[in-house]
């Protein structure tokens, strides 16, 4: 399979004034194949939203290239790829808007685009999407309010779907849902990528989902990844410190099962983005810290085939 | 039973709202003995909250205790007035609120949250409840306590701050401590860190926790027994086995199915709970699950299904449970 979309050494640091500068992502490198989902976890403020906007060039990375289907998209006009390009939000209270229908959310993609060559056309189209991902054309003209979460999502995810696109990225899409609707969201996501053929970058704070949805998994942490593989060796035989911790930090729907592996609890907190440990940004919670650990700072290496990880202690 | 530290019998709780009566919780009893753990699990809307609200004797207009009783070690909370309910909570009942970015005060330094509790309650002076205040917060894992006891919330991070709300908590050792969704707003590392802490702190105590949450996991791993709510209701209630292992409710095991489990293979697909939550205020006349449930009888959408006994401790409302009834009451409709 080819690679689909490709970042090197992406960047994104945030000014907050002469001296201060969150560096939200920090030098990320990894790609999406063709057809596959690329999970990104990693705890709330390591810049995985940020990274996936990025991506999207709906923020401006200050260093590194993206590269689209083998084209760099670092600096073009992006309206061409748009298109292609789709993103579902996290909150779906937030990310749609109150005063536009429903059929009018799903139909402005297709506007934009040209995509319908009649009012009729148009209408059929939007009553189809509808249709495929649960909704009824008689809901067209309702209003955002007038769903619940699980629906509004579901309305989301027509929009995105709206276009036909190649490449979604999927942020947190049902953490903000109730535990009994996110499986019928992800076996949605699920239908639609064996149907459509979308390659998804799906981002989440919850292991046990993005195992679920991906192929291959990236760990992120403070703006870096530290670890990347195949999602059932990233969880049997994650090796990062970070990663095992995450790992064990889940607890088991199953009062019988046992946390596979060992049980690595981290100390402490995470710390400021503003103020960054030396070397590697996990010492400071790391149980397994050296004194190389506080002097350089681990690089992305590869273990085995597919398998990287960035930690002094693995490699 | 004579040795339960809380009993709820029949309790019914409505908010008068607008547009109209939203039947919170509707004719829910549950028991809780000494020193054991008790889940709540739901979701939003399902009324655990409000259940564990009450429970402290939180119920506000429009929300009115319309029935039932709340009976704790001997006190009957729902006939108390607010001054007697004000000085069993923090003694005997505490609290550890969902929210810790909100729940502390942020003009007071966290030591003067600590010993107010301290200082009201067990009516220590200002010196003695410092140096307890200290090792409390000792206690739950804060390390440089004189220094910390002098910061502002917002000087501590998302965990620390449900450890200072653990150390309140705790502070004159309560019999009963009533989580809500302790952990929802923290991320997986901190979140296991401070269910760690919970379980130590009760091992050290002794004290009886009602948890709340719609994460699974973590009553697989804290508690006892289980009570699961569904629009109102305890839909089923047993011990963790029972539970997990012998549901006899379709909306536990539709739960306990449709969340993705880290270890398994990959191949089993995930079966969704189809359908949407419960609007609570036009509540169905059957059993609230009815509208969702696959294996819904004509029975379901017209009357409540009573409790079924299935072990020792392991009720549960359904109608499947029900069948010789069930088959009866199809002749008469």
């Amino acid at each position: 399979m080819s690679k689909l979309v490709e970042v090197e050494d992406l960047k994104l640091h945030f000014k907050l004034g002469r001296r201060l500068c969150v560096k939200a992502v920090d030098g990320i490198s990894f790609y999406v194949k063709k057809g596959e989902t690329f999970g990104i976890v990693g705890e709330s403020g390591c810049g995985k939203t940020t990274m996936g906007k990025t991506i999207l060039r709906l923020l401006e990375p200050t260093g590194g290239k993206i590269f689209y289907d083998g084209e760099d998209i670092t600096n073009v006009n992006m309206q061409k790829y748009r298109k292609k390009m789709q993103i579902v939000f996290q909150d779906p209270y937030a990310s749609l808007n109150p005063r536009m229908t429903i059929a009018n959310i799903v139909g402005e993609p297709i506007d934009i685009h040209n995509l319908a060559a009649t009012p009729q056309d148009r209408k059929d189209k939007i009553n189809e999407i509808l249709q495929h991902v649960g909704l009824n054309s008689e809901q067209a003209n309702r209003f955002p309010h007038e769903f619940s979460g699980g629906q509004r999502q579901r309305i989301g995810i027509a929009r995105m779907l709206a276009i036909s696109p190649e490449f979604v990225v999927c942020d947190e899409p049902v953490s903000a849902l109730d535990v009994s609707i996110q499986a019928q969201i992800i076996n949605l996501l699920h239908q639609f990528q064996e149907e459509f053929g979308l390659t998804y970058l799906f981002i989440a704070h919850d292991l046990s989902i993005v195992r679920y949805m991906s192929n291959r998994i990236g760990v992120m942490y403070l703006g870096k990844l530290v670890e990347v593989a195949e999602s059932d060796e990233l969880v049997f035989h994650g090796v990062h410190p970070y990663t095992k911790s995450l790992i064990s930090a889940i607890p088991i729907p199953d009062p019988k099962a046992k946390n596979c592996g060992e049980k690595v609890i981290l100390s402490g907190d995470f710390p400021s983005l503003l103020n960054l440990p030396s070397g590697c940004r996990l010492r400071t919670r790391c149980p397994c810290a050296r004194e190389l650990c506080e002097d350089s700072e681990p690089i992305l290496q590869e273990i085995s085939p597919g398998h990287l990880v960035a930690c002094h202690n693995c490699q | 039973m004579a040795n339960d530290l809380l009993e709820i019998k029949n309790l019914r709780l409505s908010f008068f709202v607008p547009s109209g009566e939203v039947k919170a919780i509707n004719n829910v009893s549950v028991s809780l003995k000494r020193g054991d753990v008790l889940g709540l699990v739901g979701e939003s809307g399902s009324g655990k909250s409000v259940l564990s609200h009450a429970v402290m004797g939180f119920v506000s207009p429009p929300g009115k205790i319309l029935g039932g009783s709340i009976d704790f070690n001997g006190l009957r909370i729902n006939e108390m007035t607010e001054k007697e309910k004000r000085i069993i909570r923090g003694t005997e009942i505490s609290m550890i609120f969902q929210d810790p970015m909100t729940s502390l005060n942020p003009v007071y330094p966290i030591g003067t949250q600590i010993c107010e509790v301290l200082m009201l309650k067990n009516k220590m002076n200002r010196k003695t409840a410092w140096y307890k205040a200290e090792q409390l917060i000792k206690s739950v894992g804060i390390i440089d306590p004189q220094r910390r006891l002098t910061q502002y919330p917002h000087e501590f991070s998302g965990g620390m701050r449900q450890r200072i709300m653990i150390a309140i908590a705790l502070a004159c050792e309560p019999r009963l401590v009533i989580a809500d969704e302790p952990t929802t707003a923290l991320d997986v590392t901190t979140q296991a860190q401070i269910l760690e802490l919970m379980l130590e702190m009760k091992e050290k105590k002794g004290m009886a926790i009602i948890i709340t949450t719609h994460n699974l996991g973590i009553v697989a791993n804290m508690c006892d027994r289980i009570a699961v709510m569904y629009g109102g209701t305890i839909v089923e209630y047993g011990t963790v086995m029972d539970i997990f292992y012998e549901s006899r409710h379709e909306y536990t095991k539709g739960l306990i199915n449709s969340i993705p489990k880290l270890t398994a293979k990959k191949e089993e697909k995930l079966v969704p709970i189809e359908g949407t939550p419960l609007n609570m205020l036009v509540p169905p006349l059957g059993c609230p699950f009815a509208p969702r449930c696959k294996l819904c009888m004509a029975i379901c959408l017209k009357k409540r299904p009573p409790y079924t006994q299935i072990a020792s401790v392991h009720y549960s409302a359904c109608w499947l449970n029900q069948k010789e009834e069930f088959e009866r009451d199809a002749i008469n409709v």
